[in-house]
Order: structure tokens, then sequence, then C-alpha cells
């Protein structure tokens, strides 16, 4: 594979992909315990990315509009225990208070004990709550702050030295199920995973994860690939989308189908309950564009080829893995 | 030279803005963040690890632990103790302390249909901390405090918590504790946790008495002020192929101490979970202290985590 060239490296970066979390460092990608603090910036080929725990970008509008409807037509995606309350308010208030440092232009918080007021101009929007008050935000706490963030949210709990988890609003998850996974515990989630029980990836995410002193954030990349710019790709939604999967097979525009999705995954021990809020971010990018990047084309390509087949078969991509090395290659020819 | 350990490097430096006197063996101390920034909130039944004196010794939170104004501890002074707690004592407004960030562990289950919260002495410290947000928050707690009399710090605060779902009592002798704790333990309904903090003697005979009544492991809570992550470690040294020898201070990693001499390693979690900063070992034994070598690969002592690892030996010969 031979596409870096210097003449491609002097080409501008096609927008939007400054911030790309690209998430391949390596030439063959393995699963491990890729845990890193938060904040850490992240320098790709075509920019960085990283600086912040939740990110804001152009697609704001849109993916809460898409979240919101959602929502709507399956109120599954969201789920929150009895006892959860309290960590519910704890994963708000973090958050809010993330946005408004993070982005004191457009949002606001101002808080005098329980009380507090939330202003986020991006919505036009002002809030007085109380902290504790279920019925004081729109939807409680858990689903007014999905409606804040881009991010889909899931809450763990603590107890019996294990982690259950115990709520969550996930609109856009990745080939899973809020419903089906909710007061399950960490271990028994990532049970369809291969290889990571005989790698110890997960156990000791586990005990990582166990022993997060509370206000403690760490993070982590995931990546699988999706057909079309879809963000929900949940178990719900398969009779929709599972056909796209071979359909975009016989499709000449492939490359600008298929996207790199790519999920930033925030791990955050709470400051007042000690509950661990994971923040999943799904960023969505077509090969086409990705591969306007010389070092990325390469990269994936790398990898790609490389990809062991178990691990292939459980993203969901070996199906497309051929023809994707060979477009990657330079030797695409289309199958019609 | 020694660093201070890593809790307390990423901690607070905190004022001194009270110091309450309860009698002459107990003393409650309030605290600011030096900086005048915001306090960071904290889980009921946390504790500082705090540099006074000569060591570093830890002292429970009696907040609820939601946006505090303050930092609150209460310091029983043990005369014949490391010298912490005089330390403590000799504390005036305007003094200033380097803290750790509160850390947690005894934190509230949850999903507890109750909590029985015991205190005997100075151990009412953290009991106080889960009081306050049982009521904060309206869920159900039962606290017994046994202390001396005249040393009932703290009872007044308690008393003034109780409610219809919080119930206090605050006794001065054993025997009566002993028959409220049994009532308790026999009549506390299914799915309460129980917390006991105190002197050792205290601990033991609650959690004697509490599995005498059938009570499952599981459902027992006893503070205990782990040293984990305070343990700055011994110092020694390290020799790189080239014949460079790089020094290791205790309260400094191995991977720190490449950094510095502009020998960067390859790292991601510097928590010794993610296996990116291992380096091979060519002589010396490493104090393991990671969590991604197995037993086996630790015994084998052929590789070291640098982010948390150190060494039995004075010297230990690495290579990336
Ligand atoms: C703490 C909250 C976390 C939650 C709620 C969570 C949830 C999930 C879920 C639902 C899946 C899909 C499983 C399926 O196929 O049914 C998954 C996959 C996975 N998770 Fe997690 N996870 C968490 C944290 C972590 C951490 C800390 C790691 C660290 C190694 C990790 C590693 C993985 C891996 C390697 C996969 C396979 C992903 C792929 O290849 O697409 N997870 N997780
Ligand atoms: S940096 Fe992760 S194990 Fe050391």
């Amino acid at each position: 594979m031979t596409a870096v060239t210097g003449a491609d490296a002097a080409r501008p970066v096609p927008e939007g992909l400054e911030r790309f979390p690209f998430p391949l460092t390596e030439d063959a990608y393995r699963y491990s315990t890729n845990v890193e603090p938060a904040r850490k910036p992240v320098r790709t080929a075509a920019g960085g990315w990283g600086t912040r725990i939740i990110d804001i970008d152009g697609h704001y509008d849109g993916e809460l509009r898409e979240r919101a409807a959602i929502l709507q037509r399956d109120p599954s995606r969201m789920a929150l225990a009895p006892h959860m309350g309290p960590a519910a308010w704890d994963a708000l208030m973090y958050c809010l208070e993330c946005l408004a440092r993070e982005y004191p232009d457009r949002m606001g918080l101002v808080r005098e004990g329980r009380r507090f007021a939330w202003s986020n101009r991006l919505q036009d929007l002002r809030v007085d709550g109380v902290i504790g008050d279920d019925d004081s935000v729109p939807g409680g706490p858990l689903t007014f702050l999905a409606g804040q963030i881009q991010e889909d949210i899931a809450l763990l709990d603590k107890r019996e030295g294990a982690l259950w988890l115990d709520g969550g609003v996930v609109t856009f998850a990745s080939n899973w199920s809020m419903a089906f996974d909710v007061g399950m515990r960490f271990l028994e989630i990532h049970g369809p995973v291969p290889r990571v029980h005989e790698e110890r990836v997960i156990t000791r995410a586990h005990d990582f994860l166990m022993r997060m002193q509370p206000g403690e954030a760490y993070r982590r990349t995931n990546w699988s690939m999706t057909v079309d710019r879809r963000l929900d790709v949940s178990t719900e939604t398969y009779p929709e989308w599972g056909s796209s999967r071979t359909e975009v097979l016989e499709d000449p525009r492939l490359p600008q189908r298929l996207h790199l999705r790519v999920e930033v995954q925030h791990l955050i021990a709470l400051p007042h309950t000690g509950a661990v809020l994971f923040l999943i971010r799904t960023y969505l990018e077509p090969f086409e564009r990705l591969a306007q990047i010389p070092q990325w084309r390469a990269r994936l390509h790398a990898v790609l080829s490389e990809l062991p087949q178990d691990m292939a078969d459980y993203k969901g991509l070996a199906r497309y893995r051929p023809r994707l090395v060979q477009w990657l290659a330079g030797e695409d020819t289309v199958r019609r | 030279m020694t660093a201070l350990p890593p809790a307390l490097r990423d901690g607070l430096d905190l004022m001194v803005t009270e110091v309450c006197r309860y009698s002459e063996r107990l003393v409650s101390l309030r605290m600011r963040a030096a900086d005048e920034r915001p306090l960071p909130s904290y889980v009921p039944g946390s504790h500082l690890a705090v540099a006074c004196g000569d060591g570093i010794n830890a002292y429970s939170l009696t907040g609820s632990g939601l946006y505090p104004e303050r930092y609150a501890v209460s310091v029983r002074l043990d005369a014949a103790g490391a010298g912490g707690s005089v330390a403590m004592h000799r504390l005036r407004p305007g003094d200033v302390l380097r803290s750790s960030r509160p850390r947690s562990q005894f934190a509230p289950v949850a999903q507890a249909r109750r909590h029985l919260l015991l205190a005997g002495g100075i151990g009412v410290t953290p009991i106080l901390s889960h009081a306050r947000a049982a009521h904060e928050w309206g869920t159900s707690a039962d606290v017994l405090y046994v202390h001396r009399p005249g040393e009932g710090i703290h009872a007044a605060e308690l008393r003034e918590l109780a409610g219809p779902q919080l119930s206090v009592a605050c006794l001065t002798s054993r025997e009566a504790f002993g028959r409220a704790l049994r009532g308790r333990l026999a009549g506390s309904p299914l799915g309460t946790h129980l917390y006991a903090c105190g002197p050792e003697p205290f601990m033991e005979a609650v959690l004697r008495a509490a599995r005498e009544h059938g009570w499952p492991e599981g459902r027992l809570h006893a503070e205990s002020f782990g040293a984990a992550s305070l343990d700055p470690g011994e110092p020694f040294g390290v020799k790189l192929p080239d014949g460079t020898r790089i020094p290791v201070p205790a309260g400094v990693s191995l991977l720190e101490a490449l950094e510095s001499a502009g020998r960067a390693v390859p790292n991601m979690c510097r928590q010794g979970v993610c296996g990116q900063c291992a380096l091979t070992v060519t002589a010396g034994r490493p104090l393991h202290r990671d969590h991604y070598l197995t037993e086996a690969e630790k015994e084998e002592n052929r590789l070291i985590m640098s982010c948390v690892s150190r060494s039995l030996d004075r010297e230990l010969e690495v290579r990336p």
C-alpha cells in the first residue's frame, strides 16, 4: 500500500475531519484495556481531539431531534432503577458543570445550595431546577440530560463487588439493546465479545472501574462500521437497517455509504454517589472521506487486512472487508 | 528526597477556617480550599488523607457530601499515637494543610432498604456523614451511637436529623448499646445494610453479633482506612542498556523518573491496567504493584509495568 505521497500529504484536510477521533494507532488492532485519562489531547494526521469530556459539534441539533423522536417512539431506550435517583442527579449536575466550564459562551450554570439555573443558548433554554426534585426538570434528571448532550448515557451502580447497569438513555446503540442489558452486571454485558475473556481485557477493566475514586474520569475508544449515516443501529431497529448490510455490497457507492463508526467512551466515577457514568459518543465518517487523509487510508488498509476473522465477524464487518480492502489499496473493481 | 504520594500530589490545599473544641480531647475543624475554589462533592462516608505532623492520616468527613461549603473533620487526641492527632489539635484558623481529595471506601449501598449505622466513640464521624445524606435524600436509616459520658461529640447534630425515616439513639453504656444493637439486628427489615465505625473491640463485637444473628457478609460494612495508593514506596535506581543510571525517589514512579530524564516510555492509563508501559527487566527483582500481569508473569520477573511498580532491589536493569 503506497498511497502516502508528498503531494497527498499537502492536500487540505476535508472539513470536519480535523476533530475526528481516528481510533487506530497501530497497523494491527486487538482488544486491550485501552483506558486513559480524560481530556488528554490526541494528535491525528488530520488535526486532533480529546480535550473535552462532552463534545458539541455541527450535528448537535439534528442528533438531539433524532434522540427525542426515538424516545417518543420507543420509551424503553430509557431506564432508571428506583434506587438510582441520586446517581441520576449526580450525573446531570456533573455534565451541566462540564458543559458550563467547557462551553462558557453557550452554556451557563448558577447554583445556590440545591437550587440551580441552567441556560443553554443553543436551544434558547432556561431551566430552574432543584437537585433531588425530579419534577423540577423536564422529563426528570436523566431524560433532561439526554436532551442537552449528544452522548448516550449509561449509569452503573457499584455493589456486591460488581458493577450493575441500572440506568441510562441509549438511543444510538451499536447493535445492542439497553432494554435487554439493563439490570445486568458489567461482566455479563460483555459476554458476547470474543477474545476478551481469554485475554482478561474485561476483568481488568472491571477491577479498574471498581477502584476508580469519585471525581476521576477516564476514556477509551471503540470502533465498527455502519452503512449510511445511521446512529440508531440498536437491536430494536434491526429490521430497518439489517438488509442494508448486504444490499450495499452491490452498490458502486460503497465507499461513500460505508461509515467508520467510532465511539469515544468516557468513564466517570461520579463525585457524590460514586456511581459510574458511562458516556458514549458516536462519530460516523464515510470511508470515501477518511481515505482523503493518506495516513488514515494506509492505516485502515493495514488494520482491515490483518484483523482476525472472529473480531471481524463480531464487529459485523466481515462481509465488507474484501471490497473495502481492495478499494483502500486503490484496486477496486465494482462487481455489478 | 521524598515526593508526596500520588493521592496527595493530585490533592488539595485546605485552609482551616474554624476550630471548635468539644472537649479536651475532641476537636472539630472546618476547612475551605486555600485558593477559594469550590470544594469537590464527596460520597457519604469518605475520608481525607491529610499530611500533618510527621505522617499521613485519614480523617472522615462529617458532612453529607453534596456541594460542601466547608470540609469538616473531627479529631480525637491520641497522645500515644503517631503524633498526627497532636499536630491536628494544634491547628489554628489560617493554617494550611495538604490533603488528598475525598476518598470513598465506606459508601452507602444505593439499593439498601435501610442503613443500620453503628458508631463507637470518634467513629461517629463517617456515621454522621451517612446520616446527613440519608436525611437529605429521604432514605431510611437507623443510628446507634455509643460514647463515653462527656465525649458525645456530634450527638446533638445526630438528634437534630431524627424524623420518620431516621431514628437516632445515643447511649453512654455498653450494656444499653448491646441491648439496642440486638434489637436492631433481630428487627431490621431484610435488605438492611449495616455500617460500623469505631475502635477495634467495638467493631469486632458488632460484627460478631451481626454474624450470630445470621447477617450475610455482603450486608456488613466496616470502615477501614486502606493504605492503597498512599504508599510512596522506597527509593531505587534503574540502569538502562546504554549504562545510564536514573534515580527513582519515593513517591515518584519509574515511568515519571524516565520521562523527567528525557526517556519517554509509551503509556496510556498510568494506573497499571493497560499494559502499555511495560519494560523488560534484565537484572534485579521488581516489586509488582500493577493489575496487568498475571500472577505467573509476576513471578517470572521478566516484565515491569513502569507506571506503578517499583523495585525490591536497590537497582533494576531495564530495557524498552
Ligand atoms: C462501564 C460501562 C460499559 C458499558 C455499559 C459497556 C457496554 C458494552 C456493550 C453493551 C457492548 C456490546 C456487547 C454486545 O455485543 O452485546 C460492549 C462491547 C465492548 N466493550 Fe464495553 N462497556 C463498558 C465499558 C467498557 C470498558 C471499560 C471496556 C474496556 C476494555 C470495554 C470493552 C468492550 C469491548 C472490547 C467491546 C467489543 C466492542 C467491539 O468490538 O465492537 N467496555 N460494551
Ligand atoms: S501505562 Fe497502563 S499499565 Fe502502565
